[in-house]
């Protein structure tokens, strides 16, 4: 059973490692190259999690779930408002999000913060793409450690 | 009308297979971006050099050990309480040089390598040697400088996973210049 501090350090690392570059284009992808791997992890993980829950009502239920349950297991926390406009858009807030916390919460880090958001944003993305669900997810921080990741549901 | 929500002990366990899930879309990417395995197994091992750095002082504000008086209560420590502490896993200590200044760590069940097998030609990756660096890294930040390397590897087709570790010195805080 890994502890949990092992994986918040190894993110630290996994993001050390992508903007290690000095290349200009792979600066450039070191954010793609974050949410991809971040990707592939929802996509398992929502497999392992989900092995025996029956299936979901609808969208609404498919976010809660992402809300509480996966963010249970990934962060030990759910998040704390879920707003939606009913058309496909859902802007989910964490009001202390925990890959933040250990970062300064001044105005000094909010640029670099985003780059400890990629991974997150792409482990929405391939739980949601694993539950059948295509979308877009962005994040934005305004004050440290909260941060409001944003969800646009793609209807093919 | 409620759905069945997952098992709080199924939640646990995933929340262990994270730090696999991510481990190994780390090592699949570090492939992508080098093409040969001695690079990755590089990257690896400074990767695990940085964690390890951190994660010492994890470990010893937790754990409340007290300063190990031989390599061999070190070896000790590892095991049953560093490894046990972040990995859940307490490998056994063995093979001990006859000069007690190298032993071995044999894992059977390491969660790293939990749902992976090694794809076709990349024989000479070390996919557990971040746990090398990872030591190297932690033991440097209490004075021991070591060598770790993997002898035998699961993922290669043999029993277990061994890690051999080396005492090579112990370092002292070098004096600024000037000062006495």
């Amino acid at each position: 059973m890994a502890d949990d501090g092992l994986f918040e350090f190894l993110h630290m690392e996994i993001v050390s490692y992508c903007h290690n570059n000095d290349l200009k284009d792979e600066k450039e992808n070191a954010l793609a190259k974050l949410e991809c791997m971040g990707y592939r992890v929802g996509q398992r993980l929502v497999e392992r999690l989900t092995k025996e829950c029956s299936r979901f009502k609808d969208e609404l239920d498919t976010m809660k779930f992402i809300c509480k349950e996966l963010w249970t297991v990934v962060y030990r926390k759910q998040i704390d408002n879920l707003r939606t406009n009913h058309q496909g858009v859902y802007v989910l807030q964490d009001h202390k999000f925990k890959l933040l916390t250990q970062l300064s919460d001044g105005k000094q880090y909010l640029d670099s913060a985003l780059k400890f958001l990629a991974f997150p944003c792409g482990l929405i993305r391939g739980a949601l793409s694993n539950l059948g669900i295509t979308s877009v997810v962005t994040a934005e921080v305004n004050t440290m450690p909260a941060c409001k990741f944003q969800i646009q549901i793609q209807r093919v | 009308m409620s759905r069945q929500t997952a098992r709080p002990t199924d939640s646990r366990k995933v929340s262990a297979e994270l730090f696999t899930l991510t481990y190994g879309a780390l090592v699949s990417q570090l492939l992508k971006d080098y093409e040969n395995d001695d690079d990755v197994n590089k990257q690896l091992e400074k990767i695990g050099y940085n964690i390890g750095i951190r994660a010492i002082e994890d470990f010893l504000a937790r754990s409340n050990v007290t300063r190990c008086n031989d390599f061999r209560e070190t070896a000790d420590v590892i095991s049953k309480i560093a490894f046990k502490m972040f990995l859940g896993i307490s490998p056994a200590v063995t093979n001990w040089s006859p000069a007690g200044d190298e032993f071995s760590l044999l894992i059977e069940n390491n969660p790293l390598t939990d749902f992976v097998e090694l794809p076709e030609g990349h024989n000479k990756l070390n996919y557990s040697c971040v746990l090398c660096g990872a030591l190297k890294g932690a033991l440097e930040m209490v004075q021991l400088e070591v060598d770790v390397k993997i002898v035998q590897d699961q993922l290669k087709g043999d029993n277990v996973t061994e890690l051999r570790v080396k005492f090579i010195k112990r370092l002292e805080d070098a004096i600024p210049a000037g000062e006495d």
